[in-house]
């Protein structure tokens, strides 16, 4: 339970700091993100921008991409999934320590985009692995990336350390391991991972809900 | 460790060189920091030494040629942005080159220039962030790209007034351009154009006379012109060698044949003459520019005739190539009258001019593979389609 602002505020005038343990814990880890160096195609050049510096991502206190993924705990998955690439993103993600978050970056990695039809294409890495923050755009501008970074920092000063809505890291019981397709006979297998990608909810009235896979 | 994790689990290869010592086969990619996306090389290593490398292939591949294929002529031009995604503006050119080819169509004056200048600003920034990924690679982690990076975003500024997208600039169209230059462009781009040989002279005195850049790359990499040609290796790769072949001097499309500029040659085919070669080339381009500037006429950009809706060319078949800044781009399309081409394939530059790769490392440490790969200056969207 946060302070309220104002009390806050009168206490510090009375040179008291008033805080809790999760809005510490939330503000350091939100200002020290690790992205992975992960790049997959067309959006990863448009990453690669937002580190330069007319975008200059440092000042999110996320400089530095780490090349492994034991040193990272943001993986921002810029460009096309194959399905000859998606083990290993799947892999990569495994590796990486908890607390850790994704950012779907652009059409193709939120839903295949342009090469949807493609039979090579994946539909999503969604299907896959729980993204936090998606990004639409072909590709997305480097200020769409600051806005996910900024979202997600959102999202992380949000996080309760208790309850049910408690972080995975937090939670004995959560699945932090999530099982790796493999190229079956025609398609990737699993062709979803139900535990992030759930059968839609049956229809009420009788009708088909109209999702399809 | 997952139960799928041990399933697909695989020890290195051991195998014996044939002094009999153990050889480590190992997987350079398709995750690697140095790999430029999704690439794998198979490295087989005696200690440091690089005896075999095998490159693999496919982790991008997004069936480009069969999705244009099942849709029509125009529709698949968002998609040649796609390709080479660094030079989008060459990639629609190459492109609109082979469908004018086929349809028989003229292209106005005024959209032959505004297709060489938005050309060699592609160009431009091309080589200077193949530039600085090389000089990345090599450890001087920052700098050179950072300067590389600036400049590329002045020259996508101009690309994202004239075409509303920074990268995917879907600009030019089967007889002309899409659009008229806004007002200034022009103004803007000379501007940029008066300001880029600082730049290049700002890299040269970071890197041309580098001792760390010398060692590491002269004498490193070196490919031999015959077996360049006989692999097919084109563009700044293949000019590195010594021979002289561009596309802009040899086909003459657009209107290449107007404009005095050189061709740089290197001697050596080393890394480091691949290097000197793009700063040459950035010099040239800036020329071409200049010219280009000066005599841009008034006139339409679009031809009248063309047809943009409804676009069915007459059964045939047409390549249309050009000098992309990587080497020669083609698109091959076969007509049978309907509004998708029948075969489309494209003839990419990295893809051929990674070839030789391994002919280029063999013998090599593996700290100068990736500089060798490095040098190719590859885009993994072209290799994979």
């Amino acid at each position: 339970m946060a302070v309220e602002p104002d009390l806050k505020i009168e206490l510090g005038k009375q040179g008291v700091f008033v805080t809790t343990i999760s809005e510490i814990y939330n503000w350091g880890r939100k200002n020290s993100v690790w992205p992975m160096q992960f790049g997959l195609a067309c959006c990863a050049i448009e990453m690669i921008a937002t580190t330069m510096a007319r975008y200059d991502l440092a000042r999110f206190g996320a400089e530095v991409f780490r090349p492994s993924p034991r040193q990272a705990d943001l993986m921002i998955i810029s460009g096309t999934i194959t399905k000859k690439m998606a083990p290993q993103v799947v892999r990569l993600y495994n590796q990486m320590a908890e607390p850790k978050y994704v950012i779907a970056m652009g059409a193709c990695a939120i839903s295949g985009g342009p090469f949807k039809q493609g039979y090579n294409v994946l539909k999503g890495i969604d299907r896959y692995i729980p993204v936090d923050v998606h990004i639409p755009g072909c590709p997305p501008r480097p200020e769409a990336l600051i806005h996910a970074f900024m979202t997600l920092q959102a999202r992380i000063d949000a996080q309760p350390l208790t309850g049910g809505d408690r972080p995975r890291h937090l939670d004995a019981d959560a699945q932090g391991l999530f099982p790796v397709p493999e190229q079956g006979a025609h398609d990737l297998e699993p062709p979803v991972n139900r535990l992030v990608w759930p059968l839609p909810a049956p229809s009420t009235s009788g009708k088909p809900t109209g999702s399809c896979e | 460790m997952t139960a799928t994790d041990l399933k697909s689990y695989r020890p290195p290869v051991i195998e014996l060189s044939e002094e009999g010592d153990e050889l480590l086969e190992v997987a350079m990619g398709p995750h690697h920091p140095s790999t430029h996306g999704v690439f794998r090389m198979d490295v087989a290593l005696d200690g440091e030494r690089v005896v075999r490398l095998k490159p693999v292939f496919g982790y991008l591949h997004r069936n480009h040629e069969k999705i244009a294929e099942t849709t029509s002529y125009l529709a698949s031009m968002p998609y040649t942005d796609r390709l080479d995604y660094f030079c989008s503006l060459t990639n629609n050119w190459a492109y609109a080159i082979a469908v004018e080819k086929l349809a028989g169509m003229e292209v106005p004056e005024r959209a032959q220039y505004i297709r060489v200048i938005t050309a060699e600003l592609t160009r431009i920034q091309n080589h200077a962030s193949a530039i600085g990924f090389l000089l990345q690679e090599m450890g001087a982690s920052g700098t050179p790209l950072m300067y590389a990076f600036r400049e590329r975003e002045k020259i996508l500024d101009l690309f994202e007034a004239l075409t509303g997208s920074r990268m995917m600039c879907n600009y030019m169209r089967f007889g002309g351009c899409r659009v008229e230059l806004p007002k200034g462009w022009l103004e803007q781009v000379s501007k940029i154009v008066d300001g880029l040989p600082e730049f290049i002279d700002e890299t040269e005195a970071l890197l041309t006379g580098n001792e760390i850049l010398m060692a590491r790359t002269q004498g490193v990499g070196i490919l031999k012109p015959d077996l360049a040609v006989n692999a097919g290796v084109t563009g700044p790769m293949l000019r590195a060698t010594g021979v002289n072949y561009d596309i802009r001097k040899v086909d003459h499309y657009g209107i290449y044949d107007r404009f005095k500029f050189r061709v740089p040659l290197g001697d050596h085919g080393d890394i480091y003459d691949r290097y000197m070669i793009r700063i040459l080339e950035m010099r040239e381009s800036i020329e071409i520019l200049k010219q280009a500037i000066k005599d841009i006429p008034a006139g339409p950009i679009m031809d009248p005739k063309s047809k943009i809706r409804g676009f069915r060319p007459k059964a045939g078949e047409a390549y249309g190539r050009i000098e992309a800044p990587k080497g020669e781009l083609g698109f091959y399309l076969i007509s049978d009258g309907s509004p998708n081409p029948y075969r489309y394939r494209v003839r990419p530059p990295s893809l051929i001019n990674l070839t030789v790769l391994e002919d280029m490392c063999l013998g090599r440490n593996v700290a100068d593979v990736v500089l060798i790969f490095g040098s190719v200056d590859i885009v993994l969207g072209e290799v994979d389609r």
